[in-house]
């Protein structure tokens, strides 16, 4: 009944003007121009204002201009390096202002940061063909996550906060570096001998629970409110009971990880079995499939992403579980063990080099699991390109 | 235009499908539903047998019970001369399905080969049999295609494929081509005539479309609802070489004509 109507034009933003980050930066470092870098103690101890140098408001500003000015990869590279030469000067002078600096060094910082959240900005719109999309799919998290440790580094030491509250990347990464031996002894004890064998035993048992769950239905009636419960023990409380049992060593860790993953194995197994449809399920009927045909050719295959989905949760879970299982009782090596007697004697930087090998170990782990998932069920809707 | 033909259609007049006074009754939360109702119904060898009727008349119900994917629960059938459920044990039957229901972790080829896999057979069978049902069904060249980067209708055209590879002599099909659009319908319609003519097998088709039941059948039940019964029984003696041209027939018009006429005498009472 209405006449096509034209869209009333909306008015566009002249293009220099639609990457506010770039303007809000060249802001900041004018401003810094203006207030000082740091406060060093002069030969008197009083402390006196260090002005902000010239040149490096230059190298950002100059970057940022060329930026708008050049699109396309050159602009890119230029706006890459005007933030990042940037950010390199300030980390090198970093060291002489300790829990010194002005204004100017926070203004500068978060213009480069800026300049750099624009290069992402501008890469993740890129597409490309090929293994140049995957290299750029991988440098994006990358860069985001150099510079949240360039930023914790710099706000660490230029604030001066104290190590024992929180100690900057870089000492935790000399820390391992000069500890390598004793965190390698620490991830053999707990990763290998705990969280992998309870890992692979409670995800075992859950499978083959679940299965005769399947099979027998007073199981599934039975055995899963049981099971549930079993899940809802806070794991606090079960941990020192399984080091009481089982001693200090790997066992009572082993028995935790089976205690805190067999039910989320178990009860996405059951409902994994549950979901193939019926037409599915008539289909094999049809064929005068046995149970064990039936099992394999259909309900198996079709409870995949769900059995994942546990396998994934699980690889996390086992690793809490096996340091929190460590806290009450193990042998004078592992790395809750270490967490625990560590901060104890306020030892934070070795605590943090744990926590940061505990993060890679579950990360790895969980991304070899999501690979074996994406390879097995890529024809689930969710995962098919 | 066709002469209509006088000659009976040449099927031998064994009975694969004999079924007497079969009821069947759901016992549901709100009181028992008569399914099916005193069905009487004898399909001989080579038939192609259409059940018509509108929803809720029991015309799947009627064709899971003959799949042994239902019991029944008065009354007797015999598939083949044996129970239903020992047809299904010997696998006489294919099973066609409304949707294709392949496996979407299986390609084309795999998906015909399931069946095949249960049964038991060597590699070299399955593989020339897959070869020729696609061949049939006309998706040469789909085998390593996965189920979801077909069409509707070309998934449907691989689960009659997955059907035929059991090589049974009989056909079961639940409205196979109910969800696709009309021209597609329209060309497997003719697709599955030319298959069955070839083939020579008998087909039992579930379906609510009057043009394709008069198309397709030799002979057409037409069923009415509460309780699920056989309303008529029509023969439906069209030239058995047909083209989509044998719509515009008088001959199609006026079984088409009967068929609606008894869809709407089941129907009559409801209003």
């Amino acid at each position: 009944m209405s006449e096509t109507t034209v869209a009333p034009k909306t008015p566009t933003l002249p293009e220099e003007w639609r990457e506010p980050l770039i303007w809000l930066a060249i802001l900041c470092t004018l401003i810094a121009l203006f207030v000082p870098l740091a406060f060093l103690a002069g030969d008197d101890g009083v402390a006196k204002p260090l002005r902000t140098p010239a040149g490096l408001c230059v190298i950002l500003i100059a970057g940022a201009v060329a930026s708008v000015r050049f699109k396309g990869w050159f602009g890119d590279i230029l706006l890459f390096l005007s933030a990042h030469v940037t950010a390199g000067i300030l980390l090198f002078m970093l060291p002489a202002y300790t829990g010194a600096a002005g204004w100017g060094f926070w203004l500068l910082l978060a213009g480069s940061w800026l300049l750099a959240w624009q290069v992402v900005t501008r890469l993740s719109d890129r597409r490309l063909n090929g293994y140049k999309q995957t290299l750029l799919d991988l440098a994006i998290p990358i860069l985001f996550g150099l510079w949240l440790l360039l930023l914790w580094e710099m706000i660490v030491v230029g604030a001066g906060v104290p190590y024992v509250l929180l100690p900057p990347p870089s000492q935790i990464g000399a820390r391992i570096a000069e500890s390598l031996p004793l965190l390698w002894a620490d991830f053999q004890q707990t990763f290998l001998l705990g969280v992998l064998p309870g890992y692979i035993i409670g995800c075992g048992a859950g499978f083959i629970v679940a299965v005769l769950v399947d099979k027998v239905p007073f199981l599934q009636r039975g055995l899963l409110p049981v099971g549930n419960m079993a899940s809802a023990l806070p794991i606090i409380g079960v941990a020192p009971i399984m080091v009481m049992w089982f001693g200090f060593g790997p066992s009572s860790k082993i028995a935790v990880v089976v205690i805190m993953i067999f039910f989320p194995m178990l009860v996405n197994t059951v409902a994994g079995f549950a979901a193939a449809g019926n037409m599915e399920k008539d289909l094999m009927r049809t064929y005068a499939a046995s149970y064990g045909q039936t099992l394999s050719k259909l309900r198996l295959p079709n409870a995949m992403p769900f059995i994942f989905n546990a396998l994934k949760i699980n690889s996390t879970l086992a690793l809490i579980g096996a340091i929190v299982a460590e806290f009450f009782g193990s042998p004078t090596v592992g790395m809750g063990f270490r967490i625990s007697t560590e901060f104890g004697r306020l030892n934070t930087d070795l605590v943090w080099a744990t926590i940061a090998v505990a993060a890679l170990a579950g990360s790895t782990f969980y991304g070899l699991i999501a690979l074996v998932e994406r390879r097995i069920t890529f024809w689930h809707p969710s995962a098919r390109g | 235009m066709n002469e209509p033909s006088l000659k009976e259609p040449d099927v031998s007049e064994k009975s694969v499908i004999q079924i007497d006074d079969l009821s069947l009754i759901f016992e549901t939360n709100d009181g028992p539903v008569h399914a099916l109702s005193d069905i009487d119904l004898s399909i001989a060898e080579g038939e192609f047998v259409s059940l018509i009727g509108p929803s809720g008349c029991g015309k799947t119900t009627l064709l899971r019970v003959i799949a042994d994917l239902e019991r029944a629960t008065a009354g007797s059938i015999t598939v083949n001369g044996v129970s239903p459920e020992q047809a299904r044990l010997n696998r006489a039957y294919g099973y066609v399905f409304q949707a294709a229901a392949l496996y979407p972790w299986r390609t084309i080829d795999r998906n015909i080969a399931l069946p095949l896999e249960i049964m038991g057979l060597s590699k070299e069978e399955q593989n020339s049999r897959i070869a020729k049902n696609l061949d049939l069904v006309n998706l040469t060249g789909f085998e390593k295609k996965f189920p979801w980067q077909l069409s509707g209708g070309m998934q449907q055209r691989a689960s009659i494929a997955r059907a035929l590879a059991v090589e049974p002599d009989l056909l079961l099909m639940d409205e196979p081509f109910g969800a696709l659009d009309e021209i597609v319908r329209d060309h497997l319609n003719e697709q599955l005539l030319k298959l069955w003519e070839k083939t020579n097998k008998t087909v039992v088709f579930v379906t609510h479309s009057i043009p394709e039941a008069v198309f397709l059948s030799t002979k057409i039940v037409v069923m009415s609802p509460r309780p699920g019964r056989v309303h008529d029984v029509i023969d439906c003696n069209l030239p058995r070489e047909r083209t989509l041209d044998v719509r515009e027939t008088p001959q199609f018009l006026e079984i088409a004509h009967r068929v609606r006429e008894g869809l709407r005498a089941g129907h009559s009472y409801d209003d």
